[in-house]
């Protein structure tokens, strides 16, 4: 059954996971999502649906324990925040070489080193350029608010599964500590041993005498054919691009200008706007919700119909690269950051803006 | 008593000319083949017919060439 | 038939003794010649056989030279990162606790860059095997010193032999885990001789049944060679093996648990 509650943002990815037919999480406490791995522990999800839960010795042990559960055909999941997932990177990189699909969690804290426990951007690059060692993405979410946050859980599985692929959810310290209304979705059974039968037929399950012996591995030591596992990753890729770019458009119909921005950034940003606006400046945001993949036809759009884009986000300047990229020089495209733990505020974005391409 | 005859067949193109079931044989029935086989290895073969059966050449045998027959008279 | 010195009267279906199990896929062992590996494999496979439990157990490969393993044994398989394999057979198990789990690791995998995961599985009792190769050494990548290289022994990263004073001791991962409450049973073997294969087959056995009674890890590690990193021939090694491993890693239960009536 739906039910509407007031919940943190980590608490809110843990009672989606039970919902959405989550067969297990395996984590390593860190701040600031410990109360993803709390709030089960609390919930005793083995008693409401059978799912699994455990605490592991390490980042690297729970994405290898991730990785093992995706290969019996389970839908499993962690988090972590930024130095832990930086120790998952191995681990996804073997999860995207075998094509598994499996949910990551990460609650960026500023870096770089054991940095900050404050909310950060940071780890855009790592998340949407592949992050460990290979050719490889990432489906990449980026949720704004705590509603989000829960309704990423399944939909990350979701695409996980579609294209048996990792998919992460990007957020950080503030969305994942905040309180938030969010109208939970109602249960959804775990798959049962048919269905997993069914739905992931590669799956180590048990070889019966009717079919070869599955085997999950990354490793295909002739080069020839490891090129083709790589264009095959690169065609999977492709078509993500092509039917899973998601973003919200707002104010942008009569903007002037743009702010670009995700998760936090993009709630700061939407303020902004209003600060803007009352001034009587045209500003609107593009709010990219897949960052892989990233949004790049909207981008390239509105580029041709704005003065100029401020990509606001809480680092050095990681998505303006892409965005630069996309807008193809068609309008000047500037960065604003903040970094180690600082959220800029509205009125210093608009402030940037003003200076950056009104003059001010 | 009845007395016990063995036979064993060596897969020779499997074989890798390790020896390991030289000394294993208590009959000493086992010996490597002036010949090679396809891979270059001087394989394993049977010098004489004393064997009895009794598959310790097989069980060591890493790479599992050698299938063990046995027989009473 | 090829043609044979003995009576073919002998060599027939109802006298067969002994063949390959055919839980050993066809394809031909990357192994080099003599290596225990092979042997191991197959006496694993044969105690999945012979319990009938094939279509029930799930395995897990090292990275090492046993990383193709899952091209040898007949099972479904997953192949771990280096050392990582205690964490998935984990994972395996407690999603599927009716299955039989078992990692099969080297000692470079299990006991270097796979410590913390193989003391945790361990420490956890996770219902599981882990089958243990120990041959001193890392085989795959060319010979480098292993946890395990034992005290003056060369190697490619210890070319003088190794210095304990500078590069550490010879690591008994076996008598480690057995310390823990979370394994039910430990035990060291080999595999060089008729009587060592079937001593360790019948340890094979014993480890797969104990997880049906779900008391923990068991832990089965097999002293094995390496005639290629050892630089020696297969039996100079096993002789070698005999004379300077076996004394550093005493063969034998170390922990076994209580009988049920």
């Amino acid at each position: 059954m739906k039910e509407l509650r007031l919940m943190k943002g980590n608490e809110a990815i843990a009672e989606a996971a039970i919902r959405c037919g989550c067969d297990a999480y395996f984590g390593y406490p860190i701040t600031p999502q410990s109360e993803i791995l709390e709030y089960l522990m609390v919930e005793k999800p083995h008693e409401r649906t059978g799912m699994v839960v455990l605490q592991a010795e390490s980042e690297v042990a729970s994405i290898n324990m991730v990785y093992a559960g995706a290969g019996c055909g389970r839908k499993v999941m962690t988090s972590s925040s930024s130095p832990g997932v930086s120790l998952m990177q191995e681990g996804l990189s073997y999860c995207a070489g075998a094509e598994l699909p499996c949910l990551l969690v990460n609650v960026v804290r500023g870096g770089p080193g054991l940095g900050t426990i404050q909310p950060s951007q940071a780890d855009y690059f790592q998340s949407t350029k592949g992050g460990g060692h290979g050719d490889y993405r990432l489906i990449v979410l980026a949720p704004s608010s705590v509603q989000e946050m829960c309704d990423f859980v399944g939909l990350g599985f979701d695409l996980a599964f579609k294209y048996r692929n990792p998919a992460l959810i990007l957020t950080d310290g503030a969305i994942g500590q905040m309180m938030e209304k969010v109208m939970l979705p109602a249960s959804v059974n775990r798959w049962t041993e048919e269905e997993i039968k069914q739905q992931t037929p590669w799956a180590t399950t048990g070889k019966p005498a009717d079919r070869p012996a599955n085997v999950i591995t990354s490793l295909e030591l002739d080069s020839a054919k490891q090129e083709k596992v790589n264009q095959k990753l690169q065609a999977k890729y492709a078509e993500m691009e092509k039917n899973e770019v998601r973003f919200e458009r707002i104010q942008c119909d009569d903007a002037e200008y743009l702010f670009v921005a995700f998760g936090t950034s993009a709630r700061i940003c939407q303020k902004s706007i209003d600060l803007a606006r009352a001034k009587g400046i045209k500003v609107g945001l593009l709010r990219p919700i897949t960052l892989f993949p990233f949004p790049k036809d909207e981008i390239e759009k509105l580029a041709g119909q704005v003065k100029g884009m401020l990509s606001v986000e809480m680092n050095a300047g990681q998505m303006v690269e892409d965005i630069r990229l996309n807008a193809k020089g068609k309008c000047p495209v500037e960065h604003y950051g903040r970094f180690g733990g600082i959220m800029p505020s509205p009125d210093e974005v608009l402030k940037v803006l003003e200076q950056k391409f009104i003059g001010g | 008593m009845a007395k016990v005859k063995g036979a064993i067949v060596i897969d020779i193109q499997r074989c890798k000319g390790c020896e390991v079931c030289v000394p294993a044989c208590p009959k000493d029935v086992i010996g490597m083949s002036t010949n090679v086989n396809n891979k270059g290895y001087h394989y394993a073969e049977p010098k004489h017919d004393d064997c009895i059966g009794c598959a310790n050449c097989a069980i060591v045998c890493p790479d599992g060439v050698i299938t063990v027959y046995r027989a009473k008279d | 038939m090829a043609e044979t010195i003995f009576d073919p009267n002998i060599i027939k279906d109802q006298n067969l003794v002994y063949k390959r199990t055919d839980h050993m896929k066809e394809k031909a062992l990357s192994y080099c010649p003599g290596c225990g590996h092979g042997t191991a494999h197959r006496i694993l496979m044969e105690v999945i056989e012979e319990m009938g439990i094939q279509e029930k157990t799930i395995g897990v490969s090292p990275v090492g030279c046993s990383v193709l393993a899952y091209d040898f044994m007949n099972v479904d398989m997953q192949g771990a990162a280096h050392g990582r394999a205690p964490a998935l057979a984990t994972a395996i198990k407690r999603l599927m606790p009716d299955k039989f789990v078992f990692t099969y690791q080297g000692d470079g995998d299990l006991a270097a860059i796979g410590t913390a995961e193989t003391i945790h599985a361990c420490n956890r009792g996770e219902h599981i095997t882990i089958i243990f190769i120990n041959n001193g050494i890392y085989g795959m990548t060319g010979g480098q010193m292993a946890p395990t290289t034992l005290p003056g022994m060369r190697s490619s990263t210890s070319p003088y032999g190794r210095d304990e004073a500078t590069m550490g001791h010879p690591l008994r991962m076996t008598e480690l885990v057995a310390t823990l409450p979370g394994t039910c049973f430990v035990t060291r073997q080999a595999v060089h001789t008729p009587g060592n294969v079937r001593k360790a087959k019948r340890a094979l056995r014993t480890a797969f049944e104990l997880q049906t009674r779900k008391i923990g890890v068991s832990f089965v590690e097999i002293v094995s060679n390496c005639n290629s990193g050892w630089k020696m021939t297969p039996v100079k090694a096993n002789t070698w093996m005999e004379e300077n491993m076996f004394p550093y890693y005493p063969l034998g239960d170390i922990k076994v648990p209580e009988k049920i009536d």
